[in-house]
């Protein structure tokens, strides 16, 4: 073991059933220093991760850690934790219902007793060290999504780590926390806590991180200095092949014209759900592409959610194909032609034990009706032709769709609105978590499906893949649409002046 | 993850293990090797003349399929509930009783003992079912509407349910003297085979056939599993939740007509007493997670008779009665605790190691 280095994996192996997730990985963790660990979904990342903090025992290979003479025994998150190895996870593992102080302590106390001024004391010293602004005492809900982040990581550094693992911290930030979080990173840098940085935004890595590896099908590709790897060869290394410029898929035979439009394949009036939204207008015609665009937390989601039925609709009126039509759950929706692809796979796509198969299947079923089932030998038929198609990475047909990696689990929700074969799709954050060729995949489908003549709305946090593909955008801002922007005005620098309200 | 490279997997250990019908044959095969250990003659099976004179089998193991019935049309739809709502409903024994008591009603008339039918038996039962679905109708409410956990809601006619037992027929037991009424319990003049487990079979048949040409099977495990994503989907998980429960209040007021058909009449404190513990150990045994989502229907009805068998063979060893549900407790410790996953996929492990042992012996 190098003198500087906190952490070394060595030939790491691990395999699940059909699959090898890590074949002979090595990974090296300096002192004070922030690694990114990069890849696409399925690279074996989470595995790793999941190794080296005990979650799933290795198949094979070692870890040693510094202070320790012979390899290190981790059998569970516990051993992982005893030996200074921290995790902050993407969803928030805390108790909200607790102050920020128990968080802070909770299982670490010894005996029965519990001395609150000395814990409050002790937290609100590491809160106001690490420069969090939270108080010990405030109940952790009350708290944002990015200081209640701040806080698990408070709770690790208390606990003396020497790793700390932040797998996927930025993905429910705005741009505003991720900067609070990283300064907070670069401050635990300073101390010498070795970073683990496990993203899938590259600017992110380009703006805190000192070095990178590469995975690639559960394979080392290699670790970098952060200098010697500019973007563009960052992203061949994780794709393994040299990346077809992706600001080209904008091919002009796709592109949308205006002319073209016969008809509002869909049109809104006045539209307002109980999530909160101000009413808005809105319209799609045949064959566009359109997007909601606007900061988190913007109303973005909540408007999609409307047109489907998803949330309950309090107000407004509905014309489909210019026909008046009433929908107030998905199921009317759906029977109009519309398919929803929603922001939260894991809570609101997914059904976790079904197979792949049956996930793909059933946003048709449901349309079928409840007294003429797919048969067996017709739902496979489907399934491999999808899976085929989007090229989903799955052992086969019949595995639970939860072992897959998160890109491909889109894909097969993905595959179950296709498969419905909607003139209406809405697409809500389809490329969230997702690794950068999928994402490519995606915005390319979707200029296809959009020439074929289906109708798509597409919502991204990241708003280059929402200009290439859109061409028309609705601007949101506090719950409210402020803006529509088309033609010459799609630009970064019109959407961001109109989402900031710079125009009046 | 990461490259799919399928291994070949064949008739392997662990394909054996991680199929879900293994545990309850494995406790099925257990029990009736110990049987033929101890006591090769458990298997006599007999062809006898009944007290009425009709030739009829007889022996051990009919005794099981016959005893076993009411279990088996209950767990049908417990099994439902629990994909469903990850819940299970444990009213059903005091519905047996409610049901049992508006057969009896409806047959009887309101008299205390009867020569003759006051109104035909279809009638009865016909009652009997609505007023059942009625019953799980009111426990699907609490649970799908309400949101109240389905083992506390259906706690509320677990402790009525006898008292309205009881009310139906103002606290009489009623007699029904007429041949014919004790042919669903025991056996149809001429046919050998007991009557139980023909009408609990016709019930299998029929949730096969349901699960064949409906979609329930998808939709109860799609709920059951992710409530959300399935209302995105279409799906009205409310409405499934409830149907789940309605289904039930079917199987239970068959169930009931067995049992008032067995004896003629019926106790309200002691009929079908302990039934829903069983039924639910049925589904369980059936390594269906009690949490709710996926489920296997055949698992649960063969859990059924697992537990028949247990208890058939308890009581073969003249284990008293009083002291049956602590051996009972004996076994099923062992049984769900094999069935667990967390233990299920240690086998696996240990399966897949002794492979790789043999591998390198060889």
């Amino acid at each position: 073991m190098k003198d500087n280095s906190v952490l070394e994996m060595k030939n790491i192996s691990k395999s699940f059933p059909g699959v090898r997730a890590l074949q002979n990985v090595d990974f090296r963790l300096c002192e004070g220093e922030i690694h990114a660990l990069m890849g696409e979904n399925g690279a074996g990342k989470s595995t790793l991760i999941k190794v080296l903090t005990g979650v799933y025992e290795k198949d094979g290979g070692e870890i040693f850690l510094k202070g320790l003479d012979k390899a290190a025994v981790i059998r569970s998150p516990q051993d992982a934790q005893n030996l200074g190895i921290s995790t902050v996870y993407q969803e928030i593992t805390l108790c909200p219902n607790l102050s920020v102080a128990e968080n802070m302590y909770i299982g670490r106390t010894k005996g029965a007793g519990t001395n609150w001024k000395k814990m409050n004391a002790g937290a609100d010293k590491i809160l106001k060290s690490l420069d969090i602004p939270a108080k010990a005492t405030q109940q952790l809900s009350s708290c944002s999504i990015a200081i209640q982040q701040m806080v698990a990581i408070a709770r690790a550094v208390d606990m003396e780590c020497k790793v700390l693992i932040l797998d996927e911290p930025t993905s429910s930030l705005d741009e505003h926390e991720v900067e609070k979080l990283f300064k907070l990173m670069r401050d635990l840098k300073k101390k010498g806590v070795g970073i683990i940085f496990v993203t899938h935004f590259l600017d992110q890595v380009y703006e805190v991180c000192d070095k990178i590896t590469v995975l690639r099908d559960g394979q080392l590709v290699g670790e970098y200095v952060i200098e010697d790897l500019p973007r563009v060869k960052l992203v061949a290394k994780m794709l393994g092949k040299e990346l077809d410029d992706m600001t080209e898929i904008r091919d002009d035979s796709l592109v949308y014209k205006e002319k073209d439009a016969s008809e509002h394949i869909f049109e809104a009036q006045g539209l307002q759900s109980n999530a909160g939204i101000k009413p808005f207008d809105f319209y799609i015609n045949k064959g566009e592409v359109n997007g909601f665009t606007g900061l988190l937390g913007s109303g973005r989601s909540e408007c999609v959610r409307a047109i489907f039925g998803a949330d309950r609709v309090i107000h407004g009126s509905v014309k489909i194909k210019g026909k008046d039509v009433k929908i107030s759950k998905p199921i009317d929706a759906m029977k109009h032609g519309i398919a929803y692809l929603p922001e939260d796979r894991k809570v609101d796509g997914i059904i976790g034990d079904l197979s792949v198969r049956e996930n793909i299947i059933l946003a048709l079923q449901v349309l079928k009706g409840f007294f003429r089932p797919i048969s067996k030998a017709e739902s496979y038929k489907f399934a491999d032709e999808y899976i085929k198609l989007l090229e989903i990475k799955t052992a086969s047909a019949d595995t639970p769709i939860k072992s897959l990696s998160g890109g491909n689990q889109q894909k097969c929700i993905l595959a179950r609105w296709l498969l419905m074969n909607p003139e209406y799709l809405i697409l809500d954050e389809p490329t969230r978590g997702i690794d950068v060729g999928t994402k490519v995949e995606i915005q390319k489908l979707v200029l296809k499906l959009a020439s074929g003549g289906m109708s798509v709305t597409f919502i991204s946090s990241e708003t280059d893949e929402m200009l290439r593909t859109c061409s028309r955008l609705v601007v949101m801002r506090d719950r409210k649409v402020v803006g529509e922007l088309t033609g010459s005005d799609l630009t970064q620098n019109k959407i961001m002046s109109t989402i900031a309200g710079g125009d009046n | 993850m990461g490259k799919t490279k399928t291994e070949k997997s064949g008739f392997s250990f662990s394909a054996i293990l991680r199929n879900q019908l293994f545990i309850p044959i494995a406790a099925l095969l257990l029990l009736a090797l110990f049987n033929l250990i101890m006591d090769p003659s458990f298997y006599a099976i007999r062809l006898g003349e009944n007290a009425d004179g009709f030739k009829v089998l007889s022996g051990n193991l009919i005794s099981i399929l016959d005893m076993g019935s009411e279990l088996a049309i209950l767990a049908i739809g417990m099994t439902l509930v629990t994909a469903a709502t990850g819940g299970q409903d444990i009213s059903v024994g005091a519905t047996i009783a409610i049901a049992g008591s508006v057969i009896l009603r409806v047959v009887c008339g309101g008299e205390q003992s009867v020569t003759e039918y006051k109104a035909p038996i279809i009638v009865a039962l016909i009652i009997a079912i609505v007023v059942s679905m009625i019953f799980g109708a009111f426990n699907g409410m609490l649970v799908a509407i309400f949101n109240i956990q389905p083992m506390v809601a259906t706690l509320i006619l677990f402790t009525a349910g006898r008292s309205i037992a009881a009310w139906i027929n103002n606290n009489t037991l009623p007699v029904v003297n007429v041949k014919s009424f004790g042919v669903f319990g025991n056996y149809i003049p001429g046919f050998p085979i007991p009557t139980p487990f023909i009408i609990a079979m016709i019930c299998v048949l029929l949730i096969f056939l349901v699960l064949r040409f409906t979609t329930i099977g998808l939709y109860t495990q799609a709920v059951g599993i992710n409530e959300n994503s399935s209302r995105l989907n279409g799906i009205n998980p409310i409405f499934i939740k409830f149907l789940t429960f309605v289904i039930l209040g079917i199987c239970v007021a068959v169930a009931a007509l067995i049992k008032v058909s067995r004896i003629s009449t019926i106790n309200y404190s002691v009929v079908a007493k302990d039934i829903e513990m069983d039924a639910i150990l049925a589904v369980a045994l059936g390594g269906n997670a009690l949490s709710g989502g996926k489920f296997n229907m055949t698992a649960s009805i063969i859990g059924a008779y697992v537990i028949q068998f247990l208890t058939t063979t308890l009581y073969k060893f003249k284990v008293q009665s009083d002291a049956l549900p602590a051996y009972k407790a004996v076994v099923v410790i062992l049984l769900v605790v094999l069935s667990a996953p967390v233990v299920r996929e240690k086998l696996t492990q240990l399966g897949a190691k002794m492979k790789a042992n043999k591998k390198e012996v060889s």
